[in-house]
């Protein structure tokens, strides 16, 4: 699942340390950016968490495999980008569906330790499935726009990161909508609040993990789509990215959907001015100091409330 | 439930365990004989490269099945851990020509140290955090060693790592790691059934039940997470003496997958698992050396069999072999020891055994409990009752510490045990149950009675020697009926028969106060009958019973005193028959007219 190398940023980024308010300007915009992407598979973790009470280690795969599969359509076979990403994304949902039976359900009825430690196998299989296939060479996967970007005042807004943005943005939308006034976003609820009253109101607990599985593999296969152009498409970028994606939960409250948005989005800022000012190939420590901090002096996140194993 | 069998005459058994050293002289002599072929025997340098990856890599393993068989939590970094010790003896003896011994020390104390760190900022909270915490620290640790040049030497490692004087030649020094893989291998097969391996099982089993009988649940995950740590930076100490070059590649998150496969793959409850899966991972990718060739596809399959083994294995192949030939292992018979159950509970308060004053639970907005009295005189049996919903488990859970007191002050025999864990009210006297049985379900009812009269504080075990645990727990499992089913698994019990070991498990401990919720809950009326003569055979040697239960026939006959709570309030309280014909507890259960 992981090694410990930064994640190179494709575009030239300005590295000295000075306090000029345009360089933070600059910083922000790319934390907030890189930290939309944490917030997305941060969402993926949050929404299996509370449907089957396990954490899946493999959410952060999901995101390199769909980054692969675009690889795969839109330059390995030279498809329209558009094509590629639907289907990246319904294979994303495929996966989803064949992680929930080969990993998950079969498992359902034992001990969380048991579960976990299949998600762990599943990442590691498919994390190194993917280098038996496409070898250790990080892969380059264009922009969705021909722009580069824009300049604002003094700030340059790239063109792949004004794009994370707004999709997370749409997405957070989409899933409060979804959640709160849609039938299928209640039954879902339902489940993951209490699945035997979710049972004797009819509605079918399985179909309704299996919905949550193929969801979060989407939701995570988007990040990883959206962030490959900003970074190298790699193996190793699936557990980096699960790791902050994590630590963002945690930050937000375990299993709170705004706590997971706003811890991704705190840390993706953290670490970027954590790069700018302190050091590159540290980056990817601010986010465990940061993730011990919050274990030691507030282990239930900013908007959690329960924290210990319940009772 | 069978007839107590307090009173019928029984052999004390005969055999009495011999010394413990004595017994295991076999795994010392077999030791011996292994750790000499190892020093004799001529190996070429392929042979002897392997015996000592498997050797030392094996004790690493060992670190694991303390941490995730034992105490059934994760460890994702014991590639870390390993590297710590691996570096340790490295840089040490290369750049800075330290003695070897002092720098394997050095590299086991960074390791403990290191480990109990993690472990005290994470183990109190739930496995999930556990697991991404070690990743992450196996990231840190992975960063520093390629980055941070001036010490780690980066990519390159570090080379020429020396050896101690007393086993320069490569045999000898594979001698002595087996040597070291023979003790370590001793201690970890023999923790379990230690007072700290009992601990980590019963933390393992149920945390909840572990708390409430007495054991630090966290101190106990901390200790078993460091032991963990420890033995994986010995683990690498010995590894870098052996091979003379470490580099940061060998000590990456792919290693810590390769020791958790080989955990899983032998057996993860037992060392002799440990060594099957550390063999057999070691032979195996040897003999399909091809497989190399492509990258990545060696720890895609490691990733499968952890998924297959999981799912098909969950015991590992030790454990697989262990139940195949438990059908042909005579059952060792018990012969329940003829001492009757002596109860003895302290006395050091006056007349009032447990004092509650005041007390409430809020859960946000809700009182559960709001300010409530209750006074358990010494002796006999007071019933804690209400309707559904009025607060009594709650009121329970917080008497035992597992919910914290919003307000209010309990006192227990003179002690104010408010702001105590479970595991210090237990140290103070307090016994329970629970009204969903919380057994250790891995253990024989033996093993769970015994863990109960470990509870610190119990006057009737002595020095706590295993004999003396044994026949207190025997003695408490004969008072309840069970004496000689002993060595049965609790799976094995009906669930009355579950219920009674559970009553013994508290009995055993000896304490000053018990407290029963809802123990006639899912029994039938024949064992409710017995029930209640067990409950009187209890009161009879002046065990204090503090007793939640909807049984009104059994509240009625059993109890001197009821308490009554209604929506989380005391709406009456004195003697038994008072209360019940009492206008608001009649209104409470019956609905007014």
């Amino acid at each position: 699942m992981a090694c410990g190398k930064a994640i190179n940023n494709r575009r030239p980024k300005i590295l000295l340390p000075g306090i000029s308010m345009d360089l933070a300007l600059q910083l922000l915009f790319t934390g907030i950016g890189i930290g939309a992407v944490y917030a997305l598979v941060a969402l993926g973790f949050v929404l299996i968490f509370r449907a089957t009470n396990v954490v899946n280690f493999a959410q952060g795969e999901f995101s390199m495999v769909a980054a692969y599969l675009m690889v795969v359509f839109a330059v390995d076979l030279g498809w329209p980008y558009w094509l590629s990403f639907l289907l990246a994304l319904a294979g994303m949902a495929l996966l989803g569906a064949i992680f929930n039976l080969g990993v998950y359900y079969p498992l359902r009825h034992r001990s969380f330790l048991p579960v976990i430690i299949a998600t762990i196998g599943a990442s590691i299989l498919l994390s190194n499935s993917v280098l038996a296939i496409y070898g250790p060479q990080p892969q380059v996967l264009e922009g969705w726009f021909e722009t580069p970007g824009i300049q604002l005042g003094p700030v340059y807004l790239d063109s792949q990161y004004l794009l994370i943005i707004a999709v997370t943005i749409v997405l957070v939308i989409f899933n409060y909508w979804f959640f709160e006034h849609t039938m299928l976003g209640k039954k879902l609820q339902a489940t993951s609040q209490d699945k035997e009253m979710a049972s004797l109101l009819g509605i079918s607990v399985s179909t309704m993990i299996m919905i949550t599985f193929i969801y979060s593999a989407v939701l995570g296969g988007l990040a990883g789509i959206l962030v490959a152009p900003v970074l190298f498409v790699s193996i190793q970028m699936g557990s980096t990215i699960a790791l902050k994606a994590f630590a963002a939960t945690i930050i937000g409250g375990f299993g709170d959907v705004t706590g997971a948005i706003i811890g991704g989005l705190a840390l993706g800022i953290i670490e970027t001015f954590g790069a700018a000012y302190i050091s590159v190939p540290y980056k990817d420590g601010f986010a465990f100091l940061v993730l011990v901090a919050f274990l030691v002096f507030r282990p239930q996140g900013i908007f959690g409330e329960r924290v210990a194993e319940k009772a | 439930m069978s007839a107590p069998s307090q009173n019928m005459p029984m052999a004390v058994s005969a055999t009495r365990p011999k010394p413990l050293l004595l017994r295991h002289l076999p795994y010392f002599a077999g030791s011996a004989v292994i750790v000499a072929l190892a020093a004799t025997m001529q190996f070429d340098g392929y042979v002897h490269n392997i015996l000592m990856q498997a050797t030392t890599f094996a004790i690493a393993v060992f670190g694991l099945s303390v941490v995730l068989g034992l105490c059934g939590q994760i460890n994702l970094a014991q590639a870390a851990f390993f590297g710590v010790g691996a570096y340790a003896v490295g840089l040490g003896t290369s750049d800075y020509h330290l003695s070897y011994w002092l720098c394997l020390g050095g590299g086991c104390v960074i390791a403990l140290l290191a480990g109990a760190l993690l472990g005290m900022s994470t183990l109190r909270l739930g496995g999930h955090y556990l697991a991404m915490v070690t990743i992450s620290f196996q990231q840190i640790v992975t960063l520093v060693m390629i980055n941070t040049i001036w010490l780690t030497h980066g990519p390159d490692g570090v080379a020429r790592i020396g050896r101690p004087d007393l086993f320069q030649s490569s045999q000898s020094y594979l001698a002595f790691c087996v040597a070291m893989l023979a003790l370590v291998g001793y201690v970890v097969w023999h923790l379990a059934d230690t007072r700290l391996g009992r601990a980590m099982r019963a933390v393992r089993d149920n945390e909840l039940a572990a708390g409430v009988v007495g054991i630090d649940v966290f101190r106990t995950k901390v200790f078993a997470f460091a032991l963990s740590a420890v033995l994986g930076g010995l683990a690498g100490g010995l590894f870098a003496g052996g091979f003379a070059y470490v580099s940061p590649d060998q000590f990456s998150f792919a290693e810590s997958v390769v020791f958790l496969t080989m955990s899983l793959l032998g057996g993860v409850a037992s060392p002799i698992g440990s060594a099957i899966g550390t063999g057999l991972l070691i032979l195996i990718p040897e003999w399909l050396r091809f497989l190399k060739s492509v990258p990545g596809l060696y720890l895609a399959i490691y990733g499968l069999s952890v998924i297959l083994i999981v799912r098909y294995m969950p015991d590992g192949i030790w454990g697989f072999f262990r139940i195949a030939t438990e059908r042909w292992q005579a059952k060792a018979k018990v012969h329940a020891a003829g001492l009757a159950l002596q109860l003895t509970p302290a006395t050091i308060g006056g007349d009032i055994v447990l004092a509650v004053k005041g007390l409430a639970k809020h859960f946000g907005g809700l009182k559960a409990v709001d300010n409530v009295d209750i006074e358990v005189r010494r002796g006999g049996v007071h019933a804690l009752i209400g309707p559904n919903g009025s607060g009594k488990t709650t009121t329970l859970n917080v008497l035992s510490g597992l919910y914290k007191a919003t307000a209010g002050r309990v006192t227990l025999d003179g002690t104010d045990i408010t702001e105590m864990p479970p595991h210090q009210r237990a140290a103070a006297g307090l016994g329970r149950t629970f009204q969903n049985i919380r057994l250790f379900r891995s253990m024989t009812a033996l093993e769970n009675v015994v863990i109960g009269a470990e509870r610190p504080g119990n006057t009737l075990i002595g020095a706590g020697g295993d004999d003396a645990l044994v026949k207190r727990a025997m003695s408490a499992l004969a008072f309840v009926g069970l004496g000689g089913r002993a060595n049965e698994l609790i799976s094995s019990f009906s669930y009355g028969h579950q219920r009674l070991i559970e009553i013994a498990r508290a009995l055993a401990a000896n304490p000053t106060l018990l407290l029963l919720d809802e123990p006639a809950a899912g029994l039938n009326s024949s064992e409710k009958v017995e029930l209640h003569a067990l409950l009187k055979r209890i009161a009879a040697q002046g065990l204090t019973i503090l007793i939640i239960d909807h049984d009104m026939t059994l509240v009625s006959e059993a109890a001197q005193h009821i308490t009554v709570l209604n929506f989380g309030r005391r709406i009456a309280d004195g003697e038994s028959l008072a209360v019940l014909r009492h206008p608001d507890v009649v209104s409470a259960y019956l609905g007014t007219e």
